[in-house]
């Protein structure tokens, strides 16, 4: 079955149910070494996981699962004992100090080891790529998982397929690459480069698999998921599950007219909002640019908001836990962590695009990459940067821009270099930020700070 | 506000009046388009291949001739090679574009190879889309195109254009070709030479498609071009398909940007003129009328790069150093502000970007006053 | 780039000469390097054309392709260049000292120590920029597979000799150039615009001229203008008064000066091998090695002023003092050298064109490992380096202001002293972090327990490097007065885990290689580039 076939289907329930079947159905039937499934932002990839990881278990087919960081090994295994206490969960982790968290100690049924052997038997044992690699002279598993898969290097398979017969491959193709901190291109266009993604490498060499997509985004609302997969994914598509109008913001402190409240009731109406800036060339922490994210953030906290969705059909109220800013660089979040301080919020996540990758909040704030450059660059051009800041949100999206990011996107200079044999990556960085500044246009308060 | 039919003729008449009477438009060619893609925000590049001025010239008239040249030895190599790819009625390179590009359809048995001589330009454009569409109609054969000659439209003027070859596939499509005579030294080649021989493909393409938009029904211009290269170390020729969308939409978009002509033209004073055949004073001011973004790629990819840098040195721009160095810096632009500003003589201390240069000028004192003493440890 | 970089370029601008970007050499330099001082042929893909050559300053060996297209008389070049190159390369193969390295062992499959012979020095190639580099891995490739008259009696093309060995051996010193901190093959431009921040683009750096007119101008004279000068000026023929450092030519001397005298010399050839009897002959011989001269001269006419650039290069780069880690990286040069050696010795075939998967992944993590060691290194060495650090908030310096003794809770407490520090930075730390100072050469753990006074106190607890007792050993912990720099990166980066066999690759990438891999195939050769 195809993916296009079942984004046909009307409900978007249905549809990713059906996808979510066919996807099983190759992982515990099929007779293919490898299945990969594409997952766009908030499409219930940890849900496929966990519960891929259930039934493989259920089956008496004791599998390992591969993840990126520790966070995300850790979230799997709360996950998992959430939805099954009983089962025998390993977490195999390194010899560091803290390697862990903490919460794990509390569950009974997970065993904790630096040791791959002392979680010999366990049903389900989980660790991230780099300390599964040093497991060695140990029986191959017959299942795995991998988790984040396009985000794991091409070498990182490598020291890890050998214990592995079998696996399923999920991730999110927008989001950021990999990358090497030395020049990788001496083996560009080789099928195994160790610098591309592991995914890409799996699919040089075999061809044939069966490849799955999630066609439902259950986070992004209406309002972002047309924009975000046209913009980001514009060869395989997907849908919000929520319609217009199933997710609400409302605020109980109305606006004072201010430029921050009238974006923040711009983006609660529309699902965006653009903050925009005065034309100027500043530093990477504008001040302005810095405050004014900080003051929209403020005023969230102050106005009383709360989120109505399909969780929550009586309101949720808009808790600083539930508000992120994202930033291309770290020492803007340290700077808008600083205004922030100032003006007395603590509470707020503030982190880059790579750190917020996979973390989900009602209402972000993104300091836009380009903002007030000088110049452009292929980091800030990016599309997986933009993607992952455009869509971490359940309901709104409020950008912080400087004037002028259309002319600086003109200007950049386009002698990207080509190697033969490698694949045209899509959509281009240029293509996807004129896509969303266009969309974000039509919902601009301009601000003079 | 004139009907956009004559705003065209008037702005093809102004850019005809800014190259000079009786000179030549110089044809939108392969160095043309380097500089472009190279610095794509520059309004006197754009002005200056907007208006077809010869900028060789132009810079060797100025004084600051440009270094652009080429050898005879890569120049008798290139064409030899050419003429090897070519050889037996396009044999090889059929069989090429065959096993590249197209290994479905039947192979090439032999290959019809159209004459393409005509008068001028404008006559070999026309021949040129007079053979392209009996070889798109003769269905289940493949035609070979040596040297066709295409137009393009670029702000209101045709500029011709002549591809290595162009070639039409059994099924009716069409494929540009290009033979470069760098190598392709174990299955990879040059990434930067590859990546302008693909920019420089999309421009075929792009004009292609607009012949192929005339043809009812249209032709499908293939997206996926046929680089032809010498094999390793021989002369052998082997080749690659390059994906070129990326390099199509990124040129099809500078190329409706280059509308903004109009818009330098018309904030040009009247009596502007480029032609070489002027004294330098006069031309040089005619040069700085329209401003350039001077950065040092342009060195390898305009011919007025010489010039345009002298002056950027002059005004003490920062970008002299290389685009990157802006980043920090802010709103600040040329090297004596930001000196002074890191020396503390100026600037706002609560701008970060002086901020941080103050910083930046305080921690390196510190280190070259500890350069006699062990360092950090 | 940094913008304390930043700011020494626009002191270069503003001071019209150079200004220091390191304190200190941060690559080693060898007491007899070989200076190679390569040109090609335009439009053929590493096509010799000549090259200057050798480790005696005041006597380079001029080698010439009077006829680049001629493959015989480019043979006997390479043959030439074997004949200076190897022996170099073999010189340093003889003395050596003990040492120990950790092998597999092929029984147990146990890591041992294994006691082996470590060569003393190693050879160092130094060509005068980044293209130059390029050709020798170019000039690698050609070479390494071509087949001599005795390995393969039947090839149609026999190599001399040595040309095989010295692909390979060049081969080797193309690839360790990839390897970040390596020194066994250096472009002179990259280690000086490593040293000096010119007033130029690092662009314009590449023309070794142009940059060594910023960092040592003529005497009396501004560097911009020097630079300029070395960049574009000519003579009245239109020839450059400065040739670029190669290995390409300026086309105007290719059309207005070589080719006629390639020209000229084919003729006389032409001329010698028509000839019909003795007496005509040695005048067309005669005639012959004039015209052979003749490109010999303009050969050596273009490469001896880069000759003479590279050796000033290496002069004002041995009066900087030495990195403190330098030698320790050249060590690993010295590996590098020893270990390639062994492998020819042995008789092990040449690299192979492309690198199978586990051979590649495992380059890319030593190269990963070796660039994090050597920024680390870089800046301990270097507090010019270390401030764009400190700039960046990846490392502070300050005073101790507090000691507190402290101990940890187990039946053995271990000693964790609470170390409180002044800075004027601003690091980007977390509490529990954890930062490294050097402490004796070695690197000593702390962490962050707390920030105060808007971040510029901070309070750190020592973590490890105090011995095994109660009582931390004399000078293991930092005392209050002391001036100290952390840094937030680790001084020794740890390797990643050990990769398959190559034998073992997973299916995945393509599983495990067929059976006995065939011995890659000679290029093949072609006609055309026979006169």
């Amino acid at each position: 079955m195809t993916a296009e076939v079942m984004s046909d289907v009307a409900d978007p329930g249905a549809a990713a149910a059906l996808a979510t079947e066919a996807i099983l159905h190759d992982t515990l039937h099929g007779s293919a070494r490898g299945v990969v499934v594409d997952s766009p932002p908030g499409a219930g990839k940890s849900t496929l996981v966990v519960r891929a990881a259930l039934e493989l278990a259920a089956a008496g087919r004791p599998l390992m699962v591969v993840a990126q960081t520790n966070a995300q090994v850790d979230d799997l295994v709360l996950r998992l004992a959430e939805k099954n206490p009983d089962l025998p969960v390993g977490r195999l982790h390194s010899s560091d100090s803290d390697p862990y968290d903490k919460a794990l100690d509390e569950l009974a049924n997970v065993r904790t080891s630096a040791k791959a052997a002392d979680l010999a038997g366990l049903d389900v044992v989980l660790s991230t790529a780099a300390k599964w690699a040093h497991v060695k002279g140990v029986e191959p598993w017959r299942h795995a998982i991998v988790d984040e898969a396009y985000q794991m290097r091409s070498d990182a398979l490598l020291a890890v397929a050998g214990l592995f017969e079998r696996a399923l491959f999920v991730g999110d193709p927008g989001q950021l690459d990999p990358f090497s901190i030395v020049g990788s291109e001496q083996w560009a266009g080789l099928s195994y480069d160790p610098s591309a993604s592991a995914v890409t490498t799996l699919l040089a060499h075999n061809p044939g698999l069966p490849q799955h997509r999630l066609p439902v985004s259950w986070r992004l609302p209406a309002s972002a998921a047309p924009l975000v997969s046209d913009a980001f994914y514009p060869y395989t598509p997907f849908r919000s599950g929520t319609g217009p109008g199933d997710r609400r913001l409302a605020f109980a402190v109305p606006s004072d007219g201010s430029a921050p409240d009238r974006v923040i009731d711009e983006a609660a109406a529309t699902g965006w909002g653009l903050l925009q800036l005065p034309a100027a060339h500043t530093p990477r922490t504008d001040p302005e640019a810095v405050g004014a994210v900080a003051a929209v953030v403020r005023r969230l906290l102050d106005r009383e908001g709360a989120a109505v969705s399909e969780r929550f059909p009586d309101a949720a109220p808009l808790t600083a836990d539930r508000i992120a800013v994202g930033t291309a660089h770290r020492d803007q979040a340290a700077a808008v962590r600083a205004a922030l301080a100032r003006l007395g919020v603590t509470e707020v996540t503030v982190d880059t695009a790579n750190r917020l990758q996979g973390r989900e909040y009602d209402v972000t704030v993104v300091l836009h990459p380009l903002s007030g450059r000088p110049d452009a660059t292929a980091f800030h051009l990016e599309t997986g940067r933009l993607c992952v800041l455009a869509s971490r949100h359940r309901h709104a999206c409020i950008v912080v821009c400087r004037d002028g990011v259309t002319d600086l996107l003109d200007d950049y200079p386009s002698t990207e270099p080509v190697q033969l044999g490698t694949v045209v990556k899509f959509p281009d960085g240029w293509e996807a930020n004129h896509a969303v500044l266009a969309h974000l246009s039509a919902h601009r308060v301009t601000w003079t700070p | 506000m004139p009907p956009p039919r004559t705003r065209e003729k008037a702005l093809r008449h102004r850019l005809a009046e800014l190259r000079g009477p009786e000179v030549q438009a110089k044809a939108l060619d392969a160095r043309a388009l380097a500089a472009l893609a190279a610095n794509p925000g520059c309004r006197r590049r754009a002005i200056l291949d907007g208006a077809g001025v010869d900028k060789a010239r132009l810079a060797s008239a100025l004084g600051a001739p440009s270094v652009f040249g080429q050898s005879q030895f890569a120049f008798v190599r290139g064409n030899a090679f050419e003429a090897k790819v070519k050889a037996d009625g396009g044999t090889e390179l059929l069989r090429l574009a065959h096993e590249k590009l197209d290994r479905s359809a039947e192979p090439p048995a032999g290959a019809s190879v159209p004459d393409l001589t005509a008068q001028g330009p404008e006559g070999r454009a026309a021949r040129t889309a007079l053979a392209l569409r009996e070889a798109t109609g003769a269905s289940g054969t493949w035609t070979l195109l040596d040297h066709p000659m295409l137009a393009l439209d670029v702000a209101g003027s045709p500029a011709f254009l002549e591809p290595d070859a162009v070639i039409v596939h059994p099924d009716g499509s069409w494929s540009v070709v290009e033979i470069k005579s760098f190598p392709m030294l174990d299955g990879s080649a040059d990434p930067a030479k590859v990546g302008a021989a693909a920019r420089q493909a999309a421009v075929y393409v792009l004009a292609l498609e607009e012949v192929a938009a005339r043809l009812g029904p249209p032709a499908r211009v293939r997206h996926r071009i046929l680089l032809v290269c010498p094999k390793d170390f021989s002369n052998l020729p082997t080749a690659s398909a390059v994906d070129v969308r990326k390099q199509r939409a990124v040129t099809a978009r500078q190329l409706t940007r280059l509308t903004r002509i109009q818009e330098i033209a018309d904030a040009l004073p009247e009596d502007v003129c480029f032609s070489p055949e002027l004294p330098a004073e006069q031309l040089a001011a005619a040069v700085e009328s329209v401003p350039a973004t001077y950065a040092p790629e342009c060195l390898s990819s305009c011919e007025l790069a010489f010039h345009c840098r002298e002056r950027s040195r002059e005004a003490g721009a920062v970008t002299c150093l290389g685009r990157p160095v802006r980043a920090e810096l802010g709103g600040l632009s040329t090297v004596g502000e930001v000196l002074a500003a890191a020396r503390g003589e100026a600037g706002d201390p609560e701008d970060p970007a002086v901020a941080a240069l103050r910083r930046a000028a305080a921690l390196r004192a510190e280190a070259l006053a500890a350069r006699e003493v062990a360092g950090c440890r | 780039m940094s913008l304390i970089t930043t700011l020494a370029r626009l002191e270069a601008v503003s001071r019209d000469r150079a200004q220091p970007a390191a304190t200190v050499r941060h690559r080693h330099l060898s007491d007899r390097p070989l200076v190679f001082v390569p040109l090609t042929t335009a439009g053929e893909a590493g096509a010799p054309l000549g090259a200057l050559v050798g480790t005696d300053r005041d006597a380079p060996r001029l080698l010439v392709v009077p006829q680049p297209r001629d493959r015989d008389l480019r043979f006997a070049f390479l043959a030439e260049l074997a004949d200076v190159v190897l022996p170099y390369v073999d010189s340093y193969g003889e003395a050596v000292e003990a040492a120990e390295r950790t092998e597999t062992d092929p029984e147990t499959g146990k890591r041992v120590k294994v006691e082996v012979e470590l060569c003393a020095d190693a050879p160092q190639l130094i060509v005068p920029s980044r293209a130059g580099v390029e050709l020798v891995r170019l000039l690698g490739r050609s070479m390494r597979f071509r087949r001599t008259a005795e390995e393969d009696p039947q090839a149609p093309f026999p190599a001399p000799p040595r040309v095989p060995l010295l692909g390979r051996w060049l081969t080797h010193f193309g690839e360790r150039a990839r390897v970040p901190g390596s020194s066994l093959l250096l472009a002179m431009t990259d280690v000086l615009s490593r040293h000096w921040a010119t007033g130029q683009s690092s662009l314009e750096d590449q023309h070794l001229g142009a940059l060594l007119a910023w960092i040592d101008p003529p005497e009396g004279r501004g560097g911009a203008e020097a630079a300029r000068e070395r960049e574009l000026a000519r003579d009245a023929d239109g020839q450059l008064l400065y040739p670029p450092a190669g290995p390409a030519t300026d086309p105007a001397f290719d059309n207005k000066l070589l080719a006629p005298a390639i020209e000229a010399y084919d003729r006389a050839r032409s001329a010698l091998a028509a000839a019909e009897d003795g007496v005509e002959a040695d005048a067309r011989l005669g005639e012959l090695t004039a015209a052979e001269r003749r490109v010999r001269d303009l050969v050596e006419s273009r490469t001896l002023p880069t000759w003479r650039a590279v050796w000033q290069g290496l002069d004002l780069l041995r009066e900087l003092p030495e990195g403190a880690h330098v030698a320790e990286r050249w060590t690993r040069d010295r590996w590098s050298y020893t270990g390639h050696r062994e492998r020819v010795l042995a008789g092990e075939p040449p690299q192979p064109r492309r690198d199978d998967p586990v051979t590649a992944a495992t380059k890319l993590a030593t190269r990963e490992r070796e660039q994090a060691r050597l920024e680390a290194q870089e800046a301990l060495d270097d507090p010019l380096v270390m401030a764009a650090r400190r700039l960046s908030g990846e490392a502070f310096a300050g005073e101790v202001t507090d000691v507190v003794m402290t101990w940890t809770e187990s039946r053995r407490p271990s000693p964790r002293p609470l170390v409180t520090v002044r800075t004027d930075d601003r690091p980007h730390l977390a509490e529990g972090a954890r930062v490294y100072r050097s402490s004796n050469g070695k690197p000593q753990t702390a962490e962050l327990v707390a920030r105060e006074e808007d971040g510029g106190v901070l309070v750190l607890r020592v973590l490890d490097r105090m011995g095994r007792g109660r009582e931390p050993e004399p000078g293991s912990v930092p005392e209050k007065g002391e001036r100290l720099c952390f840094t937030l990166f680790e001084h020794e980066p740890r390797g990643g885990a050990k990769l398959p066999d190559p034998e073992e690759t997973p299916w995945t990438h393509g599983g495990p290689p067929g059976e006995e891999p065939a011995a890659e195939p000679a290029d093949p050769v072609t006609e055309e580039d026979i006169l």
